[in-house]
């Protein structure tokens, strides 16, 4: 089976044909980078999104701490990851990079600040 | 930040950079989203690291004196600054000045959306400040007009913090935003977006109760028959971008009255000699990365300024 797509890592936004047989990926077109042909693959097999979000914080110089997970996660698991980051709650200066929460979600990323936040 | 960096490292010995907010990094500190530095830094990065990037090494370097909280109130042709910063009004005169001051908002007022005045009407760019910045949620249902970039990363962001997304309305024929934006922040989310669509009235007494929605042609003539009403406590208006370029203008520099943007021959100059815009503030830009690309020329273009002024 045919299905067409569009490639969403980087802005050009490629055309993808990807050839399938069910979940199993026979052949990728259309891409003008390597990236492009793992996406087709990867959106077939199994959608993953890298989840951006924001963690309340105490004490700190802003109110909300950006973050990021530290890769893709199962798109059908965003929902339940937005939950459980509104449960967390920062009291402790950050560093870029610094992890927010080690293995989130037993999913074996972690949830990391995407900037440094000071005491207020 | 870039313009600053770049300046330095063309030979520029004392840059002083005024911020009006209370940290680096403008409108990227409330972009959370990933998409940054593909092209500059060949990852992809969310808003904050990208001007983390930029804010640790304008730190490093001792020949950049940071104010922050600092607000330009006067510029002159002749590079007289006038800036507020907390208990304090400053003057300097500049050998040369590069303005990156961005954009703000176009409004519901600059569009002409008829109908009641409730509470509930943000711009896009606004309600993202609140939601990624200030921890406030704007409503529980909404509808998103104008399909640019910011109207489409807010509707996934306010799906993801439990907001139903019901719209998003764009009078256009397509989306002026980036192909990847549809898809990862709509359909992704099931979110339905209509051309050639427009708001023809918000409805509510003191909070947006709905909105009327209407099909147009080609001339944005409304097709009658095609109205539909869509119930939603929250608008976000994504209309549209304008340069502040205020102090440009009040310095005497020529500026196209449509864009609102400095009118010179080549990215980055004015009317005025060492006067320098760049980033947003010279044009609407869709990628950071260009914005660092030209800025960093802005910075190098000031510091040829400044050396052929000390040979004269």
């Amino acid at each position: 089976m045919k299905r067409t797509m569009t490639c969403i890592e980087c802005p050009q936004g490629c055309r993808l044909e990807v050839e399938a047989d069910g979940s199993r990926v026979i052949s990728v077109s259309g891409n003008k980078c390597k990236r492009g042909e793992a996406y087709g693959r990867q959106e077939t097999e199994a959608p993953m999104r890298t989840l951006t979000t924001c963690v309340l914080t105490k004490g700190l110089e802003l109110k909300m701490l950006p973050v990021r997970t530290s890769r893709p996660i199962p798109k059908e698991r965003l929902f339940e990851a937005m939950w459980a980051v509104k449960r967390l709650l920062v009291t402790s200066p950050m560093k870029e990079g610094s992890v927010v929460a080690a293995n989130f979600l037993g999913l074996g990323v972690d949830l990391v600040a995407c900037r440094p936040l000071e005491r207020q | 930040m870039a313009a600053a960096l770049a300046a330095r490292e063309a030979g520029v010995s004392d840059v002083l950079l005024l911020e009006r907010d209370q940290h680096l990094g403008g409108i990227l500190n409330q972009c959370i989203h990933p998409g940054f530095g593909l092209h500059h830094f060949k990852e992809e990065l969310t808003g904050p690291q990208y001007a983390d990037r930029f804010a640790r090494r304008v730190r490093e370097d001792h020949g950049i004196e940071v104010s922050l909280c600092s607000f330009v109130v006067k510029l002159t042709k002749d590079r007289e600054l006038s800036y507020l910063r907390p208990g304090a009004l400053e003057e300097v005169k500049a050998g040369a000045v590069i303005l990156a001051t961005g954009c703000r908002e176009r409004t519901r007022e600059m569009i002409p959306i008829p109908g009641s005045r409730p509470a509930g009407v943000y711009p896009a760019g606004l309600a993202q400040k609140m939601v990624n910045m200030e921890g406030w949620i704007p409503g529980t249902e909404a509808v998103i007009v104008g399909s640019g970039d910011i109207g489409l990363i807010m509707a996934r962001r306010m799906a993801l913090e439990g907001v139903k997304v019901k719209a998003v309305v764009e009078i256009q024929k397509s989306s002026r935003g980036l192909v990847r934006n549809v898809v990862q922040c709509l359909e992704d989310f099931g979110i339905p977006l209509y051309f050639q669509h427009r708001i023809a009235m918000i409805r509510g007494r003191d909070r947006v109760e709905r909105v009327d929605v209407v099909k147009v042609d080609d001339q944005f003539r409304d097709l009658p028959g095609s109205g539909f009403s869509i119930d939603c406590d929250t608008v976000l208006v994504s209309v549209g971008l304008i340069p502040e370029n205020e102090l440009l203008e009040m310095a005497g520099a020529r500026l196209d009255p449509k864009a609102n943007t400095p009118v010179a021959e080549k990215v980055n100059l004015t009317s005025i000699p060492g006067v320098f815009a760049c980033g947003n503030a010279c044009k609407v830009y869709d990628l950071v990365d260009w914005v660092t690309r030209d800025s960093e020329l802005a910075g190098r273009m000031a510091a040829d300024y400044l050396g052929a002024g000390a040979r004269a």
